[in-house]
């Protein structure tokens, strides 16, 4: 599933990133902030008044906002085991 | 002689290097620009522990050597030497985030590749701790190669030991400063770095965790915020009243003491109409601008200012911009020259432009006099319902209509001027944090400073000038002074222009020194209509209402209202424009489409009122 789609407070690891989709200084702020391939995130919070954006990531131990339209560039599979935290592959 | 060795703080965004230098150089600090950039250079003086004086830089914080904004320009080319008239520093100081090492040690490394004598300043250590994270500052060293030094800025923790540091820097070499490695290596590295220096790791519930519960709440958050900035707007015109009136009485009554010690002519009229009433005419704006920087550093300082740029980007979004854009548009409606000025935290350039040029429309506490005189003189204080009276629902439109006038000037300027791909969002949200007194007073000193330094230098210029073109040349006896001078006969010629849209003589008159700052225009509306009554000063005030009412008619009155509500008549907006813009370009256009829409809603209100017999 895509980043947009995973529910709240839901552990998940990033599979892939399209970067193609995305403008590359958006692209390169993204990577910077440690959004990229391997890395352990959730959604905290998303959109206001029932909205879908913007969306509230917890990396690590930092909060990114994004918009839904880099979420949706951001391929991640959900992450089961809370007892470790794997390091990026 | 040789200058003094030059060190440089560098780190990412919201390391804490800012308090970092504050603690290390106290009040010590020059604050410019870097030359032919917007982005702001702090130095300061500072003695290491071996009595040597070196120069601290505050570089701008950035995520990598790789620019994706100009602060970010700046740190890379200055760490590389290649910025000209800036010399590379001789040391750096790697400023590190305790809590986030795995993300700060990527940028650290790209840093340490740069091979320069590096000390690395493990900073905010204390609430490391409070979130439960005991970390072993040997390990990062034995990896690094260089000195690592533990510090709490805040609470000057691990400062002697930082300088000691920085003055032996020389005698280490980075590890990882030959190593040619990609940014995925080095992330690889940071986290196993990071996971080898962490001693022990209790897994409490983080409290920004839960306070982003609540302040990010879909529902809950943009009410809390309202509920803040409407505080924060209570406070910038309530509590500053008392202040702003004991100002205004000292202008006064300098002005009386002037008029009374000096001999009477030219002179004694220049100090006392000209200086004295033009710039205390600014400077009783002081206190608002401090009472709302005060707000904003605060909100800053706690890391609240970003959260409301959460909440605000999906309407921001509507026209264009994204929640960046925010805050400095909060800050205009105090004034437009610190909102301006907070425009280069927007690393996207056109949404940086666009939040300019639209800035102005917000209403500005240089608007209140002009709406208050007019909306007193011509609006009946009657009801319309429900509690909310004639003269605040007018008010409260002028309001409106800027920010109306706001909206669809972005939206044509994002489709045309300032056109591109839809501006993204991607913004780091701090921690949560106690803001500290010290850091606010730096500041808020700072921000009065820049303001003050402008109220003797631009508005004083401006204020003179208008003053010479108004009493020159000088009247023949039975002829007006207004009438003859300068200024007089420019008004003569504007009022032709002026006079589709309604406006006579007497307001075009008033728009001329009303240009350097608007509340100008009621002081000169009072000269003007002073000259054929009494002399007696005091009572130009009190009667100014009745003056206008028995000179102008309600399309009129309205006519000059809607004007003001557009009209950029502040000299240091369009200086602050230029200068933030690097050019004339863009303070030219402003000027142009801001008067043209003046010149247009004033026309339109005034031919809708009279048309509808008002």
């Amino acid at each position: 599933m895509t980043l947009d789609q995973l529910p709240i407070d839901q552990k998940a690891r990033i599979v892939a990133i399209d970067w193609a989709r995305l403008v590359p200084e958006e692209a390169r702020r993204l990577r910077a902030l440690g959004l990229d391939a391997g890395a352990l995130i959730s959604v905290s919070r998303r959109g206001i008044f029932g909205g879908r954006d913007p969306i509230a990531i917890a990396i690590g131990r930092m909060v990114v906002a994004v918009r839904r339209v880099h979420a949706v560039a951001i391929e991640v599979e959900q992450f089961h085991n809370t007892a470790s935290e794997a390091t990026p592959a | 002689m040789s200058r003094p060795r030059k060190i440089a703080l560098v780190g990412n965004p919201n390391a804490g290097k800012s308090a970092l230098f504050n603690a290390l150089t106290g009040a010590r600090q020059k604050i410019a620009n870097y030359p032919g950039v917007t982005v702001e250079r702090k130095s300061g003086r500072l003695v290491l522990p071996t009595g040597e004086p070196v120069e601290l830089t505050d570089l701008p914080g950035a995520y990598g050597l790789d620019a994706t904004s100009p602060d970010e320009e700046v740190t890379a080319k200055v760490l590389r030497g290649g910025f000209a008239g800036e010399a590379e520093p001789d040391v750096i100081v790697v400023v590190l985030d305790a809590s986030n090492l795995e993300q700060h040690l990527v940028f650290a490394q790209e840093l340490l590749a740069l091979g320069k004598p590096t000390v690395i300043a493990l900073n905010m250590v204390d609430l490391a701790e409070r979130d439960g994270l005991v970390l072993d500052p040997a390990v990062l060293e034995e990896e690094l190669g260089v000195r690592v030094v533990p510090t709490v800025a805040v609470r000057r923790r691990g400062l002697a030991d930082l300088g000691e540091a920085m003055a032996s820097a020389e005698t280490r070499t980075p590890r990882l400063g030959v190593s040619e490695i990609g940014e995925t290596e080095r992330r690889v590295a940071a986290h196993a770095m990071a996971a080898a220096a962490i001693l022990s790791e209790t897994r409490q519930r983080r409290m920004h965790a839960q306070l982003d519960k609540v302040l990010l709440h879909p529902w809950l958050g943009p009410v809390i915020m309202m509920a803040i900035f409407f505080v924060m707007f209570q406070a910038v015109f309530a509590w500053a009243t008392p202040f702003a009136d004991g100002l205004d009485a000292a202008a006064s009554w300098l002005h009386d003491t002037v008029k009374a010690t000096m001999p009477a002519g030219l002179l004694r009229d220049l100090i006392t109409d000209g200086v004295i009433a033009g710039v205390g005419a600014v400077i009783v704006f002081l206190p608002q601008i401090v009472i709302l920087f005060a707000f904003i550093l605060a909100l800053e300082a706690s890391g609240y200012m970003a959260r409301a740029a959460f909440l605000m980007d999906r309407l921001m979004a509507l026209v264009g911009l994204s929640g960046r854009s925010f805050i400095p548009l909060l800050s205009s409606f105090a004034c437009a020259i610190p909102g301006i000025m907070a425009t280069r935290s927007i690393t996207d350039p056109k949404d940086r432009l666009t939040t300019i040029l639209i800035a102005p429309m917000m209403t500005c506490s240089a608007r209140m006099p002009v709406y208050a005189v007019i909306i007193a003189a011509f609006i009946p204080a009657r009801g319309v319902g429900w509690g909310i009276g004639l003269q605040g629902l007018v008010l409260f439109c002028l309001f409106l209509a800027g920010i109306v006038g706001a909206i669809v000037v972005a939206l044509v300027l994002r489709s045309s001027v300032t056109k591109g791909a839809a501006s993204g969002f991607i913004m780091e949200l701090p921690k949560y944090q106690m803001p500290r007194l010290k850091d606010m007073a730096i500041g808020l000193w700072q921000r009065a400073w820049i303001f003050l330094r402008r109220a003797g230098t631009i508005i004083f210029t401006v204020t003179v000038v208008l003053w010479v073109l108004l009493n020159f040349p000088q009247a023949k006896p039975g002829e007006s002074q207004v009438d003859a001078s300068i200024a007089g006969h420019v008004a003569n010629g504007l009022a032709v222009v002026v006079k589709p849209i309604g406006f006579n003589r007497d307001m075009a008159l008033a728009l001329i020194p009303a240009m350097a700052a608007r509340e100008v225009a009621v002081s000169s509306l009072a000269t003007t209509y002073s000259v054929d009554a009494s002399d007696d000063e005091d009572q130009q005030a009190a009667d100014l209402g009745t003056r206008l009412r028995s000179h102008w008619t309600l399309p009129m009155a309205l006519a000059f209202l809607a004007w003001f509500v557009f009209a950029p008549q502040c000299m240091s907006t369009i200086a602050v424009t230029r200068r933030e813009t690097n050019g004339w370009k863009w303070p030219i256009f402003m000027l142009a489409y801001l008067f043209g829409l003046a010149y247009l809603a004033a026309g339109l209100t005034y031919w809708l009122a009279v048309w509808a017999g008002l």
